[in-house]
């Protein structure tokens, strides 16, 4: 069991690395720079920026600053070797290892861009706590009394607003609720900066927004879950020696319709953390996802590169405890050996 | 599915004798149209498609259906924002009138007319990539389940990083990349769109197409087809791309929606669709453009917000229906 959960840890690293490769590619693609102000700077200050941040350097391999190095009369492979790979990529890779995805240049390097997500994460992370909450705790149950009630008007309704949930994007829904509230009913969602110290209110709204879709996803496929458990054999054991129908529905149906639910916790994830991004611009909650779109109008790349990465590594991380968790649930698919 | 579909074949390669023979009683019956008759019990998909057929001839006849040009300004009424048709206001040029049932914009350009050709964008956004992810997911699918080996291999360790890789922020990464090169401005960036949103997501078509290949492969209408000497070539052709029709279809339905959202929130970010002035454009209007410069200006004029809001809400809802409808049909083992 250890085994596995090592294996299937290490496994992420590649899918790590290579979601960092490629994010890295691409925004060293992208034109234009972080000093590309209204106002351009002079060339001087660009150099003296671009050397500071290490951004004179190759971009993959750095061959001069080997010889340099084998010239000195240094015959150690690791020097050597690192200054080959005194390059750009190298070193932000090195940096990623090493958790410092290195300076944010909007802020001109005054702050790294692991120092803002650790200062901005907590709140996005709330958000994201409160929707999967909201969404375990009102689909679960909607998907439940769905399937034992089926076709019944409860049956229908909750069908047919998760349906709503599932396709409409948050984005919309968040949009429109926003208008909703403030032209519908006079409330301004919009809360003050102060508002999102600890864990207040204005963490309820944007987190349902957030938790939607995922609770309408639940709900349909608890639903389906259920149905399909219910005309078990054992479920009809169970009744037919008199247990009485909440431990049927709860030890026998639930614990064996639960299994589908889980596996949809890691795509859930994602969507939370993708969904964050644009919930939070719209209802200014001070956190990462807001962040990465302020990042985006800023061009501030080193800041998109390591809060894309930064993101791939929560969802990779949130996979692999997916993958862990059907053990607990299921002894049947526990790993042997 | 499949222990129908080799029966469909056998009819159709004889009609005559055999047939009488199996099914005296009534006429034939393909795979297709049972699934049709399925789909046409499900009422939801049934408007879902009504709708989505509406959608089409709005976006083709848009300049016939838009009371106004959606790119040009009226200077007359910028800064106003004209409210929408019902709304009553004390200002003459705020109130609402039917010549803009939608109201205008901050630089006074019809709401409707830009929300009438707006549908082009979303679907052209939504079908052009569904078919680049079809032309190369499935063969690419049909090959790694079919020949196995190394093109499995990395397919599926392609799709795995993929997978881990959430949609929106490569979509992101993406777009600031190649948004200001020569090919990120062919046709106001719609292009590069187009490749955006296709670059990833045909390893998810491919991966399911990998797998009902694998599993049809092995089934006996298969293997009587290679017995009697079919090729891998006719085999995939004839026997195992037909069987996995119905997962494709269902893929694509749901495939379509998602591109329209992406396109939606991406230019909802600033960077998806660039905003075009010439007046003659085709594609002169964007709904997530539009949710971009309502979220700014919905306290002045909601409808400039709630519009386009509506519009991706309604398409991306008839898209479920249909693709619900489609799964029915063609798909039951992947019941949900």
């Amino acid at each position: 069991m250890i085994e596995f959960v090592i294996r299937r840890f290490l496994w992420a690293v590649p899918v790590i690395v290579t979601v960092a490769a490629v994010t890295f590619f691409l925004m060293y693609r992208a034109p234009g720079g972080p000093w590309d102000l209204e106002k351009p700077l002079p060339n001087s200050t660009v150099k003296n920026l671009n050397a500071k941040f290490g951004l004179d350097k190759p971009l993959w391999i750095n061959p001069s600053a080997a010889e340099e190095k084998l010239d000195d009369g240094s015959r150690n492979p690791f020097t050597v070797g690192r200054a080959f790979l005194d390059s750009q990529f190298f070193n932000y890779m090195i940096g990623v290892a090493r958790f410092d995805l290195g300076p944010s240049y909007a802020s001109k390097g005054a702050e790294s861009v692991q120092e803002v997500i650790v200062e901005k994460f907590p709140i996005s992370a709330k958000i994201g706590l409160v929707g999967i909450v909201f969404a375990v705790v009102v689909g679960v149950p909607l998907g439940i009394v769905s399937a034992l009630r089926q076709n019944t008007w409860i049956d229908y309704l909750s069908l047919f607003t998760s349906t709503i949930g599932v396709s409409v994007p948050t984005f919309v829904s968040g949009l429109l609720l926003l208008i909703f509230l403030s032209k519908g009913l006079n409330v301004s969602p919009i809360r003050r900066p102060e508002a999102w110290d600890g864990l207040g209110t204005a963490y309820l709204l944007p987190g349902i927004v957030l938790g939607l879709g995922t609770m309408a996803y639940m709900a349909r496929l608890t639903r389906s879950s259920m149905l399909e458990v219910k005309r078990q054999d054992f479920v009809r054991t169970a009744r037919a020696k008199g247990l009485a129908n909440n431990p049927v529905i709860g030890r026998h149906m639930l614990r064996n319709a639960l299994i589908p639910i889980i596996t949809i916790l890691g795509p859930a994830a994602a969507d939370l953390v993708t969904g964050s991004i644009i919930i939070e611009s719209i209802f200014n909650a001070p956190g990462l996802g807001r962040e990465f779109v302020e990042a985006i109008g800023k061009r501030d790349y080193s800041m998109i590169m390591g809060t894309a990465i930064f993101y791939a590594v929560l969802i990779a991380f949130a996979n692999v405890a997916v993958d862990l968790s059907y053990g607990f649930v299921d002894p049947r698919i526990r790993v042997r050996r | 599915m499949s222990t129908l579909a080799p029966a469909a074949q056998a009819v159709e390669k004889e009609p005559g004798a055999r047939l009488a023979t199996l099914v005296p009683t009534r006429p034939s019956r393909s795979l297709w149209s049972n699934a049709w008759a399925q789909f046409r019990r499900n009422k939801m998909a049934i408007v879902g498609l009504i709708y989505l057929v509406l959608l089409f001839l709005t976006a083709i006849f848009a300049p016939a259906i838009a009371p106004h040009n959606p790119v040009q300004a009226d200077v007359a009424v910028a800064g106003q924002f004209r409210q929408a048709a019902w709304i009553d206001h004390d200002n003459p040029k705020k109130a609402g009138s039917w010549d803009f049932p939608l109201g205008t914009d901050s630089i006074g350009r019809d709401v409707f007319s830009r929300l009438v050709y707006g549908s082009r964008i979303s679907l052209v956004v939504g079908f052009i990539p569904m078919a680049v992810i079809l032309l190369v997911g499935v063969p690419i699918g049909l090959a790694a389940g079919f020949v196995g080996g190394r093109t499995d291999n990395v397919l599926m360790r392609l799709t795995d990083i993929v997978y881990a890789f959430p949609a929106l922020l490569f979509f992101i990464v993406m777009q600031i990349a190649f948004r200001e090169t020569l090919f990120g401005q062919l046709l106001n960036g719609l292009v590069l769109l187009f490749v955006t949103l296709s670059i990833v997501n045909w390893t998810g078509v491919a991966r399911l197409v990998r797998g009902t290949t694998l599993e049809l492969k092995e089934k006996e209408f298969v293997e009587a087809a290679r017995a009697s000497g079919a090729g891998s070539w006719r085999l995939i052709t004839r026997h195992v791309l037909p069987n996995a029709l119905g997962p494709i279809i269902v893929a694509a339905a749901f495939i379509v929606p998602g591109a329209i959202i992406y396109e939606a929130v991406l230019s909802y970010l600033g960077i998806g669709v660039r905003p075009d002035v010439s007046l003659t454009t085709p594609f002169p209007s964007s709904w997530g453009q539009m949710i971009q410069d309502g979220s700014k200006t919905w306290n002045s004029q909601p409808w400039m917000l709630v519009a386009p809001a509506m519009a991706i809400a309604l398409v991306t809802l008839a898209f479920t229906f249909v693709g619900d409808g489609l799964r029915d049909a063609l798909d039951p083992r992947e019941q949900l």
